[in-house]
């Protein structure tokens, strides 16, 4: 069986929806704040009563306008929301309001870093539109909405503020197409979480994707017929399911038949995809200028105060560092998988040399939220906490092993660092006449490590540093135990 | 230009009415009707002529990001057909999971 | 003295002298109310005991000393589309029967910040789509001119309660006449502010891009003071104009247009007018040249092709609006028998709860919008409508206002249009301009035709935001007739028997 890229290219194209981070919703006054009781977070506008109207969060299209600048965008200078119009209980007016044939922003590019080649992946639109409310299927056999008896709508996330991020199509990465598509949402998702826009967590849904995916015969230079996997909702689940769709098209392709244009379903467990509904009659979702909204028409000095405000491009930004920092590719990559190039940069800036910020918050720091099952940027310490730290042991005052008991006191809530060692006595005993007292009990105690290190045997020696450092409980620093032992029997 | 039986059938399922074959067969000929009366847009030249979806001539009407108090669940869901675990309650949806 | 014969400005009058107390007001109309609207059917919901309440709140307010607003204690009947908070709100549709809002319309949180007690909610054509309120689901109300005879729609109830002295002030919305047309077959004034001039939030969407409240009144001046009371920006209102309220009361109480450049336009005559409906306009214009203004005939070639551009937009824009109405979280719900699914339950319920007219206008906004006609019909109305509003700018560059007709011809009878929809889409033909050009217009009453001794309607329309125009004009002709006939019109009313 010859690779499925040898016989037919790939398109691929990426729909990637991103909940924005203001405080109110797109066209009401409700909070956006997560986890509030159900419908506690609606109005008659979200809740599309009758006589209600929008009204639009100024917030959101200034998001926007960032979003699409930083995505290389033009700004429209004119533009209007329209009417989606299609049917579903979670959608309370019956239609969303979303934007159509004049989108924000048009005509972008990011940039991506895949095995060492910059792939350019084309933004076809940048729009603004709403999100819906939350449905949950009660009843059947299998909780999900095939054989449901009912379902139980909660409106707290209706009206929520949605960028959708629209890529061309992109082709001519082959092979990669799977990584590429990966590579490009790991883009967006730092570009916009340097924006501060969105906390884009793919968990919680503030982020989604769709993928577009079509086979052609390779050579043919004729595309084929693409479908749209949606519910794709982590990293690891977009390259998965270009995969799986790339795999699944050319076994119906081989097989002589033909792809249909659906909707499928990504499976996180199976890593496959399943065919939604097939439309019976085309959707037709009757487009028209929402007449409750009046045009957005963006000035062009307004569009200039907010590209002001973009802050420096994550790619850009990683080879600064990179640089500044003088790491390898393969350390650049260790510490953006672990989303700690933030903290690093943080924790430099307050201080530690870039070796130390980075031992300590992929070593230590790392194994700690790993256990706790937490995001590295959720533990309770900050980069300021682990520079002083840093700073302590460069001093001599801690060494590695205080230090991780430091880290733990300041992670248990016990202050700052410099507290925690006071109050638990965590200082290197750096007095050479308590250290000198110590050293000569353990002479005392140990005769046959000393008989040999007096008849050469040097590496008894470490009997004698370790029964220090344990009458010191750790607080010795064990290079000037060695030196004193060594002039005591030496 | 003329509308079918079948035409108004179709658009009254995208519209989700459920028309009764006697509503059918009254509106379908009056829907006929109206539709070449309207028509008669067509006969105008308007070529380069703008549309107008609005006559203010207003932009850029926008609100601070600034909450406002909410509804209580309980206003919210007052007049519900139906309600359970303080959520709608609605007869089985059939069709995608959004 | 029967309080209910009095105009709203008298009756601030009195209520300010403290001659009346504004719960003896409101108890004269109540009365009034029980005594006539078994037979013109002008109201779906009396609020008595809320209205009572208000009543009594004004009057201690008033002992108390307190300075109070410009309509404290004057009764007004407001037109069902308004949402009221807990109070029924059906907009004349068995979808929304027994229906009890969260929350008050702009319009609604206005009217009782200026001390106006509502008196209860009036009928109307079902989601506000008709001239005749025969297409309300709860029956038709009747014109108290003759009771045999359509009181206009879609706001009948309203102008059918204020033309009944039911009500001295009621509240409108007009979509494309639903406020002039049953003022003109009433004999009473309405007015269609500005589009944008008063809020629509809380005004059930019938076609968003032309909805407009406004005012009912048996007089210039009494309308005058419900439009400023109603009238202003509303934030809640994305498409409302944040300028100050044209001064139409100052304007209703000059009624002087000497000097006026008058606009009579050509296009709102000829086929399809009633003689009678002319004469009685051609005396109106008369009257106006007489005292003063410089009247001149004003072509609008445009206005010929408002009626299907219209029966184009609104439908479009309503086949949206009215989607919401789907059986899931408030309203009717028809079919939820656990084995139905949410989508064949929407589809019974809108069949069961929409009307004839309602379905009819669904269906064919949802073919107007539909992939493949979009450009064909919503397309080009909303172009025709660019047109439209480039006539009428040519049209105020030459004259001050543009006079017509209200409507063709006078009430006709109830049940002889109602399942004719062109010939019913036939009674806008002069208020649809105005509505699609988003400016403003009134009609005030100009006689009774010879041919059937009804009430003629009199248009006058000014430039956005001129609203004031209007009311000058209005009031002298108002003036100039009331003074030919010796009494308002209104007396020769004669359906309910008096």
């Amino acid at each position: 069986m010859t690779a499925v890229t040898d016989r037919y290219e790939p398109v691929i194209g990426l729909e990637t929806h991103v909940e924005l981070g203001t405080r109110t919703k797109m066209f009401c006054g409700c909070t956006t704040v997560f986890g509030g009781e159900p419908n506690s977070q609606v109005c008659p506008v979200c809740l599309g009563l009758p006589g209600s109207l929008p009204v639009v969060n100024k917030l959101s299209i200034e998001y926007t306008i960032k979003i699409g600048l930083a995505l290389n965008c033009s700004i429209a200078s004119w533009c209007r929301f329209a009417r989606k119009n299609y049917f579903y209980p979670d959608m309370p007016k019956n239609f969303q309001i979303s934007q159509y044939d004049e989108p924000l922003c048009v005509d972008g590019y990011l940039d991506v870093q895949v095995e060492g080649k910059t792939i350019r992946v084309g933004i076809e639109r940048v729009h603004l539109e709403e999100d819906t409310g939350k449905s949950l299927h009660v009843g059947g056999a299998t909780g999900r909405i095939h054989g449901a008896d009912y379902s139980l709508v909660d409106y707290n996330r209706a009206g929520i503020p949605l960028v959708e991020i629209v890529t061309k199509p992109v082709d001519g990465t082959g092979a990669l197409a799977p990584v590429v598509a990966k590579a490009y949402v790991t883009e967006l998702r730092d570009l916009l979480r340097s924006l501060n826009v969105s906390d884009v967590r793919m968990e919680e849904g503030s982020m989604r994707c769709d993928v577009n995916t079509s086979l052609s015969p390779a050579g043919s230079g004729v595309w084929g017929t693409r479908t749209e996997t949606k519910n794709v909702n982590s990293l690891r689940s977009v390259e998965r399911a270009v995969r799986s769709e790339m795999d699944r098209q050319a076994t119906v392709l081989d097989a002589g038949e033909r792809i249909v244009q659906e909707t499928r379903h990504f499976h996180e467990d199976s890593g496959t995809t399943t065919s939604g509904r097939s439309k019976e009659e085309a959707q037709d979702y009757r487009y028209f200028p929402e007449p409750d909204l009046v045009p957005v028409a963006p000035a062009a000095d307004w569009v200039e105060q907010i590209r002001a405000t973009l802050p420096e491009a994550p790619a850009l930004r990683r080879a600064r560092l990179k640089a500044e920092w003088a790491l390898s590719d393969l350390d650049m990559a260790a510490l953006t998988n672990a989303d700690a190039l933030d903290l690093v940069e943080a924790t430099v800036a307050a201080g530690a040399t870039p070796a130390d910020a980075r031992k300590w918050w992929l070593g230590e720091l790392a194994r700690r939220a790993n256990e706790a099952q937490l995001e590295l940027t959720a533990l309770k310490i900050t980069p300021a906490q682990v520079a002083r730290v840093t700073a302590l042991v460069t001093a001599g005052t801690l060494n590695d092993s205080l230090a991780r008991q430091t880290l733990d006191a300041v992670l248990a809530g016990e202050g700052e660092p410099d507290e925690v060692v006071a109050a638990k006595g965590l200082a290197v005993v750096s007095d050479d006449g308590a250290l000198t007292a110590a050293v000569a009990d353990a002479i005392a105690a140990n005769p046959d490590a000393v008989a040999s290190i007096q008849a050469g045997k040097m590496g008894a020696i470490g009997v004698l540093v370790g029964a220090v450092m344990k009458a010191t409980r750790g607080k010795a620093d064990p290079a000037r135990v060695r030196a004193l032992i060594q002039e005591r029997i030496g | 230009m003329s509308i079918t039986r079948d035409d108004v059938a179709h658009l009254a399922r995208l519209s989700r009415i459920a028309l009764t074959d006697a509503e059918l067969d009254h509106l379908a000929p009056q829907l006929d009707q109206i539709i070449s009366a309207v028509a008669q847009v067509q006969e105008v030249a308007a070529d380069g002529i703008p549309p107008t979806s609005h006559a203010t001539g207003l932009t850029n009407v926008f609100r601070e990001d600034e909450p406002r108090p909410c509804l209580t669940a309980e206003e919210a869901l007052d007049q519900a057909p139906a309600v359970d675990l303080q959520r709608f309650r609605v007869p089985r949806i059939l069709g995608t999971e959004e | 003295m029967d309080l209910t014969r009095s105009t709203a400005a008298e009756l601030c009058g009195l209520l300010n002298a403290k001659q009346v107390s504004a719960r003896e007001v409101a108890q004269a109309h109540l009365d009034r109310i029980a005594a006539v609207d078994d037979k013109v059917h002008a109201f779906l919901h009396v609020a008595a005991d809320d209205a009572l309440a208000q009543a009594e709140e004004i009057d201690s307010r008033r002992a108390a000393g307190e300075a109070l607003p410009a309509l404290a204690g004057v009764p007004v009947a407001v037109k069902d589309v308004f949402v009221t908070k807990g109070m029924p709100t059906t907009c004349g549709s068995r979808i929304l029967e027994g229906w009890r809002p969260p929350y008050d319309s702009t319009i609604a949180e206005r009217l009782k910040a200026n001390g106006a007690i509502i008196l209860g909610k009036t009928n109307m054509d079902e989601f506000a789509m008709g001239s005749s309120t025969e297409n309300s689901a709860y029956g038709p109300t009747h014109n108290p001119w003759d009771l045999s005879k359509i009181p206009g729609g879609s706001s009948g109830g309203s102008s059918a309660a204020v033309a009944a002295y039911e009500a001295p002030l009621a509240t409108g919305s007009d979509t494309g006449g639903s406020i002039r047309q049953p003022a003109a077959v009433c004999g009473i004034v309405g007015t269609k502010p500005t589009y944008g001039g008063s809020s629509r939030y809380g005004v059930i969407a019938f076609a968003s891009s032309l909805d407009t409240p406004g005012p009912f009144g048996r007089t210039v001046l009494d309308t005058a003071l419900l439009h400023e009371a109603m009238s202003g920006h509303d934030p809640m209102d994305s498409t409302s104009i944040d300028a100050p309220v044209p001064p139409v009361v100052e304007a209703a109480r000059q009624a002087d247009v000497s000097g006026m450049r008058i606009g009579v336009v050509t296009e709102l005559s000829g086929d399809g007018y009633q003689p009678g409906v002319m004469r009685r306009f051609a005396e109106a214009v008369e009257v106006l040249e007489h005292l003063g203004a410089k009247v001149t005939e004003v072509s609008c070639p445009h206005f010929k092709y408002a009626l299907p551009a219209y029966y184009l937009i609104a439908p479009s824009e309503c086949s949206s609006n009215l989607a919401r109405f789907d059986a899931m979280r408030y309203g009717l719900r028809v079919g939820d028998d656990g084995r139905l699914d949410a989508e064949e339950v929407m589809s019974l319920t809108r069949e069961q709860g929409f009307g004839a007219e309602v379905k009819r206008r669904i269906i064919l906004g949802t073919y107007a919008l539909s992939s493949g006609y979009y450009d064909a019909y919503y397309g080009k109305a909303q172009q025709v409508r660019t047109l439209i509003i480039r006539d009428f700018d040519a049209a105020f560059g030459q004259v001050d206002v543009l006079v017509s007709p209200a409507t063709p011809t006078t009430a006709f009878g109830i049940g002889e249009r109602a399942d004719d929809p062109m010939a019913m889409y036939l009674a806008d033909l002069c208020t649809i301009p105005s509505d699609l050009a988003g400016n403003a217009a009134i009609s005030v009453p100009c006689g009774l035709a010879d041919e059937d001794s009804l009430p003629v309607g009199f248009q006058v329309m000014a430039p956005a935001m001129a609203d004031d125009r209007l009311y000058r004009v209005g009031a002298a002709v108002e003036a100039a007739f009331t003074a030919r006939w010796g009494q308002p019109l209104l007396n020769n009313a004669k359906g309910l028997g008096e």
